[in-house]
């Protein structure tokens, strides 16, 4: 398995709110096609018992129900995650965490560490594999009480959490 | 740093019963039921004790993967069977511990510990089952832990200027001001409770109240004497009829309002402001000074043109039934000017710079809005009767003209201290928020909003939401970049350090009577 790109962009960057987002890990490209496999794979069989339901028809031509399914099923598998992947960044600098995430719909959230009321992190079984987690980020404001950055290494995820926290022992003393 | 630790071992029990309780109604549901036939009782119980035996290992497995630390710092959970989830909670967050014992737990001397942070999803950490003592224990040092800090920056008169017990009273109704009030409260309510008295009476008496006939009949016979007094007569009573439905709608209004908010005062006192209202229920509510987050200034179609507005404050608390607390229902705006000073807010005036919504999120809203009449015009014509269209082709002009009028008060202000955003279709809504008290920013854009160039801003306030559409994409991110500048400076515990102190209050002070 590949490792994850820079840890942490040059700091001088990361003052203003639209500098170069940071990729996540790659790994996270790989585990949303396995999700969306899993996701395929009742479609595919629904719809190849429904081919051979109605098989013994006159005039119905083969692959009518079945083809159209596996393309989509392989679009959501090939193409989609890759550009879900290419959608999602994260900018961490000193004092705020910045997640953009979106296709059609786009969202670009910073929220300062300052506002931070208790960090999560976690793994799927999936994430697990592949050796990534989720953070989330908790504050008390009503929208966006949690703020989740998925697909990070797991060491990086710790990692970002111990800083968020020192962040918050350091304002507070 | 201690050691990583784990839940009382009792616990499993605890789980296991949980289980064990789920698994006896469908046992019970197997031994009255067909399936299995005679051996249908031993079925019962052979699921029964499966459930009971799979019960008690997953709470096994479940209390094992369950470690916490009391770290330097924080406190750390891991938890997970399959997946791994951990959270971490720095000791500065935590503004309460509670421990919480149910009657079964209580019997085998456990308790749930609570950890009270303040997050907007009420998403706290929370430690099933400890020991009564260790609870107390870890109570009593995440306790100590906060004090230290607290000790380190404390300032008892956190609230801000000291004043005396009785308090000043900011705002207060007379009667007369709630018949105004009332009459602007139109409302067609009473026939709804007229409804179900006539269903009242449809149930005690023998009247058919829902017969059709009945009426139809009687209003045959009204009917005729009215055909009889001829065209100029028949308008007069249409006319009159209307007018009788206002004055049930106005009265019913004045009498709501009188109700709800006869002697209505709001006090300014050490303890925070003071609102007292009600004739047969009085209400007598408490809302600290620091805890109010932002201001919402409303009004209505109509009052708006008198220059009547309401001031609400949106706080943590919950009121009544909506999120924030009314503190003037019914003000001119110099009236609710020291009660926006009082909370630590200043209203917008002349010097604010306001920016206007973009001109590409007018045109959009006003073209989205008029293709829905306009495709119900294109389905009329074709199906209904000639000129029926006209109906919804007239609906599409009005919904653009109501848009541009509403992009005239969409439109939003920053200055050093406050947020402002004002929207509204009639009338405008303003909203004020302290940049400081902001936990969030985010820039929103759908596909249209990309191509157009401009996004919704969302504000993260607690208690209440913030948005500002329609804002063109610079100043969205020239927004985010100064409001940012000023949440990062500040930490949230400096925010407002009497909020430990006040969470014991709290709840108390809520209680209405």
């Amino acid at each position: 398995m590949d490792h994850a790109p820079a840890t942490t962009p040059p700091a001088d960057v990361l003052q203003h709110d639209e500098g170069e987002l940071t990729k996540l890990h790659r790994n996270y490209a790989h585990a949303l096609r396995v999700r969306a496999t899993l996701t395929a794979i009742p479609f595919l069989i629904g719809a190849l018992v429904l081919e051979t339901a109605f098989r013994d028809q006159a005039n119905f031509p083969s692959g009518i129900i079945a083809g159209p399914v596996l393309l989509i099923a392989l679009a959501l598998i090939i193409r989609v995650p890759s550009t879900r992947y290419n959608a999602r960044g994260y900018q961490i600098s000193a004092d705020r965490l910045r997640v953009v995430r979106g296709l059609l719909f786009r969202f670009d959230t910073v929220v300062p560490f300052g506002r931070v009321q208790h960090i999560d992190v976690h793994q799927g079984p999936l994430d697990r594999f592949f050796g990534i987690a989720t953070l989330t980020v908790h504050t008390a404001g009503n929208h966006n009480a949690s703020v989740s950055l998925p697909g990070l290494g797991e060491p990086l995820a710790r990692e970002m959490r111990e800083d968020i926290r020192a962040h918050i022992r350091r304002e507070t003393l | 740093m201690t050691d990583v630790q784990r839940t009382a071992p009792v616990s499993v029990v605890l789980g296991a019963i949980g289980s064990i309780r789920g698994a006896i109604l469908p046992a019970i549901a197997i031994a009255f039921s067909g399936i299995g036939g005679s051996g249908r009782f031993a079925l019962a119980i052979g699921v029964g004790v499966a459930a009971a035996v799979i019960g008690i290992a997953a709470s096994y497995i479940s209390w094992r993967r369950l470690t916490y630390t009391i770290g330097d710092q924080d406190i750390r959970v891991e938890s997970g069977v399959f997946s791994r989830d951990a959270r971490s909670v720095p000791f500065e967050r935590i503004q309460d511990v509670s421990l919480e014992a149910k009657p079964l737990p209580r019997l085998l001397g456990l308790v749930s510990v609570k950890f009270e942070t303040g997050a907007g999803g009420g998403d706290d950490l929370a430690l099933q089952y400890l020991t009564t003592a260790d609870g107390e224990r870890l109570r009593q040092l995440v306790r100590e832990r906060r004090e230290d800090e607290v000790a380190a920056s404390a300032d008892p008169a956190a609230g801000g200027v000291a004043l005396s017990d009785d308090g000043e009273v900011l705002f207060a109704m007379k009667p007369g001001r709630l018949v105004t009030f009332g009459l602007f409260e139109f409302s067609l309510a009473v026939f709804a409770v007229l409804g179900g008295g006539l269903q009242y009476v449809d149930n005690v008496t023998d009247i058919d109240v829902w017969n059709v006939d009945l009426w139809y009949g009687w209003l045959k016979e009204q009917g005729s004497t009215v055909a009889t007094l001829g065209t100029y007569a028949q308008a007069i009573g249409a006319i009159a009829g209307m007018l009788g439905l206002i004055v049930i709608g106005i009265a019913t209004g004045v009498v709501r309002t009188v109700l709800r908010d006869w002697g209505f005062t709001l006090t300014r006192s050490a303890r925070g402001f003071r609102r007292q209202r009600g004739l047969f229920t009085r209400t007598d509510v408490v809302m600290p000074v620091h805890r109010v987050q932002g201001l919402v200034i409303g009004t209505g179609l109509l009052r708006y043109r008198f220059g009547w507005h309401g001031l609400s404050f949106v706080s943590l608390a919950q009121d009544a039934e909506s999120a924030s607390h009314v503190v003037a229902p019914f003000a001119k705006m110099d009236e609710i000017a020291p009660i926006a000073d009082a909370a630590g807010f200043v209203l917008p005036d002349a010097a604010t710079q306001w920016r206007r919504a973009s001109t590409h999120h007018r045109t959009d809203m006003a073209v989205r809005d008029a293709a829905l009449f306009v495709i119900a015009a294109i389905g009329t014509a074709i199906f209904a009767p000639f000129g029926l269209f006209l109906i919804p082709l007239g609906l599409a002009v009005l919904a653009v003209a109501a848009n541009l009028y509403a992009w005239e008060f969409r439109r939003h202000a920053v200055d050093d201290g406050y947020v402002y955003a004002s929207h509204g279709f009639l009338s405008p809504t303003q909203a004020i928020a302290t940049r400081l008290k902001l936990h969030s920013v985010e820039i929103a854009q759908g596909p249209l909003a990309r191509l157009r160039g401009y996004a919704t801003v969302h504000l993260g306030l607690a208690g209440g939401v913030f948005a500002m559409h329609g804002v063109p994409i610079h100043d969205a991110r020239k927004l985010r970049t100064q409001v940012m500048e000023t949440i990062a400076a500040t930490d949230y515990s400096r925010l407002d350090q009497a909020l430990s102190d006040d969470q014991s209050g709290f709840s108390a002070n809520f209680l209405a009577t």
